[in-house]
């Protein structure tokens, strides 16, 4: 594997929250075009994983770095977002008063500045874009709702539609399918797959049944660092990983 | 930029008022019964200044989130500046006849005019200062305090504690701003004396004017792209952050442009109530303004203006007819509209409000529909 591939490398990262270990020691390679699922029981640093890559958090020590080298400790959310990480959280968080058309426009990849945004007007090329993930997310017919009137599972499309919007090279999903109907979440292991063909994806997830659907590599987490990596039958057959979920 | 019927209705309502007012005042006998008196001239230009103040805090509190208990320290600095202007132009007519002195000095003993009264000589000077200072004290307060990601409650207290912290400084004779007396014995502004009906008519009318200028600009502000962030940074501000935008930068704008407007407002309002002092900067004034807010409705700014002038009008009714009341009544109105109106005055208009003009989206889809 050569460097140019790399596109996400963290290495020996370790946050403590007061004495406790988040995160330890935890080294992780992601491809360019990849996606990756992450598992592993509650407290095992996943959230604390995407913290740190977004800049929530700085770690105590170890190195993220981001595409050509770029050394992701060094920035503020801001900052990585525009470099083109994109994260969608547990619970929906969108902007609740605003339609789905404006929570899109918002999102859309494009100059952050105060004075821009005082005098942006809608243009043809950012409307078509809309469009096009309004189609994506299967929210066209919804776009003059407020958002607060979504469903919980139409939330979560539309979030991963902001994602979208901001054109990200890589995005961060954190349990997109918890508190989803079956049907719903084929549907959103679908559209991961299809955003997967121009963009890597990280998806953090506790239900077996979706990451079994993505068909892809599994990092299970414990205890703040990698337990097992491999395919998803691989790594429900390693006896570390039955001992952990199972308990002793 | 299209106005929807609320904001024209309160546009038109405000200068009809104000024209007919002053027009009631100059061009009908004193006696007559269509006769406006000039106090009451004076009264409607001194509820526009607070419609203006009202104005400043829907901005940063009911688009941004910043619950700001300290905003009449801009509005007091703009009337600070105003006040110099108009004690330079006193001149030899004040008390003890100095030509350059103001009366307050030559009582303190002072030999030399200090060097921050230097050009306020000049209307435009003392103008820009009104725009100036607030503006600049709002740009270092709030990077400071929105770069350090300071919110909330917490925030709230710092603002109370800066207009606190003015009034006693303000209170020293020593800072050169008359102490406890304040700037008062206006002569004249641009000439035209400050007590005279024309004058007050014209300086009502000017209000009129600024404030649909101030509400035309927030209204701007709010329904730009910028607003919409600003709509979003209030109600998940670190979600922004994940967007790649910067909330403080976001906060910081609307909060310096929120300043000058109350300091214009306060600017104003000194040449209609002939005085300014330091219990302009009292930490309750600062609250008064939020609950005007409240009163007419956050977060609409047709609100703030109804409120303020709805308050106003009531205090002084109150403090005309009962005075020991007026601040129960005011405690009892606040808990009122807390409890039975959270959406304000405003609140009551708002079924008829919402058919709303067409969302962008829609307009959208019949361009790709055709």
């Amino acid at each position: 594997m050569s460097d140019t591939d790399t596109l996400l490398y963290l290495d020996g990262v370790t946050v403590t929250f007061d004495g406790f270990r988040a995160l330890n020691a935890l080294s992780l390679v992601l491809n360019e075009g990849e996606m990756r699922a992450v598992i592993g029981p509650n407290g095992a640093g996943k959230t604390t994983m995407m913290d740190v890559i977004t800049g929530k958090t700085r770690p105590d020590t170890g190195k993220v770095v981001f595409s050509k080298g770029t050394d992701l400790t060094k920035l503020d959310e801001p900052a990585i977002a525009s470099l083109g990480i994109g994260r969608k959280f547990q619970k929906p968080t969108v902007f609740e008063p605003q339609t789905v058309w404006d929570n899109l426009l918002l999102a859309l990849a494009g100059d952050r500045g105060t004075r821009f945004m005082m005098f942006a007007r809608e243009t043809a090329d950012e409307k078509r874009r809309i469009e096009s993930i309004l189609e994506t997310t299967r929210l066209t017919e919804h776009r003059c709702r407020r958002a607060a009137d979504l469903s919980h599972g139409q939330k979560q499309w539309l979030e991963i539609g902001m994602l979208l919007a901001q054109e990200p090279q890589l995005l961060l999903v954190d349990e997109p399918v918890a508190g989803m109907t079956d049907a719903e979440t084929a549907q959103t292991a679908v559209l991961l797959r299809e955003i997967n063909r121009t963009r890597s994806v990280v998806v953090v997830e506790h239900d077996m049944a979706f990451v079994r659907a993505l068909d892809v590599k599994v990092t299970v987490l414990h205890e703040g660092s990698v337990l097992s990596e491999g395919s998803i039958d691989f790594v429900s057959d390693d006896p570390k990983v039955i001992e952990v979920y199972l308990g002793r | 930029m299209t106005l929807d019927r609320t904001s024209t209705i309160t546009l038109v309502a405000v200068m009809g008022a104000a024209l007919l007012l002053a027009l009631l005042n100059q061009m009908t006998a004193v006696g007559s019964a269509a006769h406006v008196p000039t106090y009451m001239i004076a009264l409607a230009g001194k509820y526009l200044c607070f419609a203006m103040l009202a104005l400043a805090v829907d901005l940063v509190w009911g688009f941004a989130g910043i619950l700001s208990l300290g905003h009449a320290a801009f509005f007091a600095l703009g009337g600070y500046a105003m006040g110099m202007y108009l004690m330079r132009q006193i001149g030899t007519r004040g008390v003890y006849g100095n030509a350059m002195l103001p009366d307050f000095m030559v009582f303190l003993g002072w030999k030399e005019l200090p060097w921050y009264w230097h050009g306020f000589e000049w209307f435009g000077f003392a103008i820009l200062m009104a725009i100036v200072v607030p503006a600049a004290l709002a740009g270092v307060f709030g990077w400071l305090a929105f770069r350090s990601r300071v919110t909330g409650v917490y925030l709230s207290i710092i603002t109370q504690a800066l207009t606190y912290a003015l009034l006693l400084a303000f209170f020293r004779n020593d800072m050169g701003f008359g102490g406890n007396n304040g700037l008062t014995d206006f002569k004249d502004i641009l000439g035209f004396n400050v007590q005279a009906d024309s004058t007050r008519s014209a300086l009502l009318v000017i209000s009129a004017l600024l404030l649909c200028g101030q509400f035309l600009l927030a209204r701007f502000v709010v329904d730009s792209r910028f607003g919409k962030i600003l709509i979003a940074v209030r109600d998940t501000e670190s979600r922004t952050r994940f967007l790649g935008y910067r909330p403080e930068s976001y906060k910081l704008v609307v909060w310096v442009l929120s300043a000058v407007m109350a300091g214009i407002g306060g600017a104003l309002y000194v040449p209609q109530v002939g005085i300014i002092n330091p219990s302009e900067f009292a930490p309750g004034n600062s609250i008064e303004a939020v609950i005007w807010v409240a009163v007419g409705g956050r977060g609409t700014l047709v609100g703030a203006i109804l409120g303020a002038i709805i308050v106003n009008f009531g205090k002084t009714w109150f403090t005309g007819a009962l005075p020991e009341v007026w601040l129960y009544a005011l405690g009892a109105m606040f808990i009122f509209v807390s409890l039975f109106l959270p959406r304000g005055v405003m609140g009551l208009f708002r079924t008829r409000q919402t058919k709303e003009p067409e969302p962008p989206a829609v307009a959208a889809a019949h361009e790709v529909t055709g």
